[in-house]
């Protein structure tokens, strides 16, 4: 969090800014650089400050930039009222038209063979995304904090390319990697839940990475030391004593790395093909998630299917809420108060 | 923890010790750090398939043949002599999209971050940047979906009015031409805008917290506004950090699939010169034909527009990436 600058004083002009001190603010350094035409005249005016005339004359200025500075807030603040208002719009919509659909029906049954027929669900769907990002869960999280132990614990050149390379995975499109996964399995073994489970355990390992590493940089360096001078092992360091310290930052970290999987349409489309038909748990075979139907649906032309793609919509959009709701309260224990155990 | 002490109480135990800490030390080290080769191997190995899969139609045409050309009829793939698979279409689709996204997104999420940082209660500052946050957990099919359902009707009387006005404007008109049916570059740059919010605004955050607040209580105590503070304390110091924001979003924006997949009119014939007019991305003509790749070379050629698409996105993220860790150590 960043520090808290002092409350602007309601009278700006009235403020006692001991004048003795000017040469030493860099204010004013920055000032020349920035001001344009328009700010000219308050650039100057900040610049000037300690041998401005005495008060009183400058009320006029004074009034207008009172004026701009509301303006410009109430304009930042609108912008953000905006996003906000997109996002109640989109959530809003998506409960409408989704509460329409949803009920023990739509969680318990699979879509009807005719897409124009009402009724079913997407049971097959909840459960072939639960089944799949469990799978990719359970890959990616031990690899990713090993990996972000080395990184942050080991060192060296390896760690250094390597946390490069992550930095730059996170920004692979998620399509690549499902054409990768695509190549490297689908070709062999064909269309399964364990294809889509490893191109989403690729995509989730470096946000986890870059969560747990982010987290092992807050534990104080004294901790370590302690737990070495007591002839503690490194590794037994880490592993009971740093890894906890920083385990609720690493959890959320996981859990937001789990929502966004569970979102993930792009790779799954290449990788576990989908399965509208029945409920498929094995996952050496072609299933459904949650996100393939409600993308295979939503794009029919059918009222029913979309109805029912609203319906999925909504529970993913719940479930990844649930998640995204755990890694806030697990963040919340954090602030990584070192000392604390 | 308190097994480990209890374990140290005596001479003897420590030297016991002296030998296996050592093996189980090393085998932790080895362990994690084949994780972290892992991660080298992933990129690696993705471009490796990639360049591999793509090979059949990189002999066949040219390493550059897709980029010379416009126009991708696979259904020529069999009779016609030339290169059916021209993908300039779909750069120019990527590109053109995500720009809009930013356009619109980068000074949105200034202003956000800086209310977020600077402006609001204190009190309510954390709460605002998780609603914000928010905007990035909802899954892309979603937005598509109610890209289709919900914004584009809501454009549409909208753009039709611009079509009708900048629309007539001799030079500039052509951007700006009708008609206007809903799916097209614009609305894919639009929900791109909204996607890639939460992220540009993330990292602005933490490239605001960096300014000292020395200076900022300096410009506040020499009388400036919240505003002059803001703009002489806060912003000047931001710039290459918010560049390098804006072009890690755009890195995210050009690999976005589903939602621009659902919103763009996936048209592959030809560039539409309207950012009214449909078209397709490089993600999005992937994800439609990838499943019903029959025509001689057609799944090579999807390939090698994942290909290309690796090729950019990471040169954008290495640029990104550079750029803003100049602004501060650990950002993004």
């Amino acid at each position: 969090m960043s520090p808290n600058p002092p409350r602007t004083p309601p009278d700006l002009v009235s403020d006692p800014a001991a004048p003795d001190t000017a040469p030493g603010v860099p204010v004013a350094a920055g000032t020349s650089d920035t001001a344009d035409s328009t700010e000219a005249a308050t650039a100057t005016a900040v610049a000037t400050m300690p041998t401005r005339p005495p008060l009183g004359q400058s009320t006029t200025a004074t009034a207008r930039r009172k004026r701009k500075n509301i303006t410009m807030i109430v304009v930042l603040s609108a912008v953000l009222a905006l996003a906000i208002a997109v996002l109640v719009w989109v959530l809003g919509y998506v409960a409408a038209e989704g509460l329409k659909y949803l009920s023990p029906q739509f969680l318990t049954h699979t879509p009807p063979g005719n897409p124009s027929a009402g009724g079913g669900g997407f049971a097959n769907g909840i459960i072939g995304s639960l089944i799949i990002v469990g799978i990719a869960t359970a890959i990616s999280i031990p690899i990713g904090i090993a990996a972000a132990v080395y990184l942050h614990e080991y060192g060296g050149r390896v760690a250094k390319v390597a946390r490069f390379v992550t930095d730059v995975l996170v920004g692979v499109p998620t399509i690549v990697t499902g054409a990768f996964v695509y190549a490297l399995i689908v070709i062999r073994y064909g269309y399964s839940g364990y294809a889509g489970a490893i191109a989403l355990a690729a995509i989730m390992l470096p946000l986890i990475i870059r969560a747990t590493e982010e987290m092992l940089r807050t534990v104080p360096r004294e901790l370590r030391e302690a737990s070495l001078a007591l002839g503690i092992s490194k590794s037994r360091t880490i592993v009971s004593i740093v890894l906890p310290t920083a385990s609720s930052g690493i959890i959320t970290g996981c859990m937001l790395a789990i929502a966004r999987a569970m979102g993930e349409t792009a790779p799954l489309l290449l990788t576990v093909l989908g399965n509208d038909l029945f409920v498929e748990t094995n996952p050496d075979h072609r299933m459904a998630t949650l996100s393939l139907q409600v993308f295979s649906n939503a794009i029919t032309g059918f009222q029913a299917a979309q109805g029912r793609a609203w319906a999925g919509a909504l529970t993913m959009v719940l479930l990844v809420l649930i998640f995204t709701a755990i890694a806030r309260i697990a963040g919340r224990r954090t602030a990584v108060s070192g000392g604390k155990r | 923890m308190v097994t480990t002490l209890d374990r140290l109480d005596g001479p003897d135990r420590l030297r016991r010790r002296r030998s296996r800490p050592r093996l189980a030390d090393t085998s932790f080290r080895y362990l994690t750090g084949a994780a972290a080769w892992l991660m080298i191997a992933l990129l690696a190995g993705t471009t490796a398939f990639l360049v591999d899969k793509a090979w059949p139609s990189l002999r066949q045409y040219g390493i550059f043949g897709s980029l010379s050309s416009s126009r991708w009829a696979p259904s020529e793939a069999a009779t016609s002599k030339g290169n059916p698979y021209g993908i300039l279409q779909f750069v120019y689709g990527t590109v053109l999209t995500s720009f809009i996204g930013m356009l619109i997104a980068v000074p949105a999420a200034v202003a956000i971050a800086l209310v977020v940082t600077d402006v609001a209660p204190r009190r309510m500052r954390r709460p605002l940047s998780w609603l914000i946050d928010l905007l990035a957990a909802i899954p892309s099919v979603v937005y598509g979906f109610w890209g289709i359902f919900a914004l584009i009707p809501a454009l549409k009387p909208v753009v039709t009015d611009v079509n009708d006005t900048l629309g007539k404007v001799p030079v500039i008109g052509k951007v700006f031409a009708g008609p206007f049916f809903g799916l097209s570059y614009f609305t894919a740059g639009l929900i791109l805008a909204i996607m890639v919010l939460p992220i540009i605004t993330a990292i602005c955050r933490e490239v605001f917290a960096t300014a000292p607040v020395s200076e900022k209580e300096a410009a506040l105590a020499l009388g400036a506004t919240k505003w002059e503070m803001l703009r002489l304390a806060v912003l000047p110091r931001s710039r290459s950090g918010i560049v390098g924001a804006a072009i890690l979003g755009f890195g995210r924006a050009i690999g976005e699939t589903i939602a621009v997949t659902m919103v763009i009119g996936n048209s592959v014939l030809t560039i539409s010169t309207s950012i009214f007019g449909q078209g397709a991305t490089m993600p999005s003509v992937i994800a439609n034909e990838f499943n019903e790749a029959t025509e001689p070379f057609h799944l090579d050629s999807l390939f090698v527009v994942g290909l290309w698409l690796l090729v950019l996105a990471l040169i954008v993220n290495v640029i990104g990436k550079i750029i803003v860790s100049r602004s501060g150590e650990h950002i993004a």
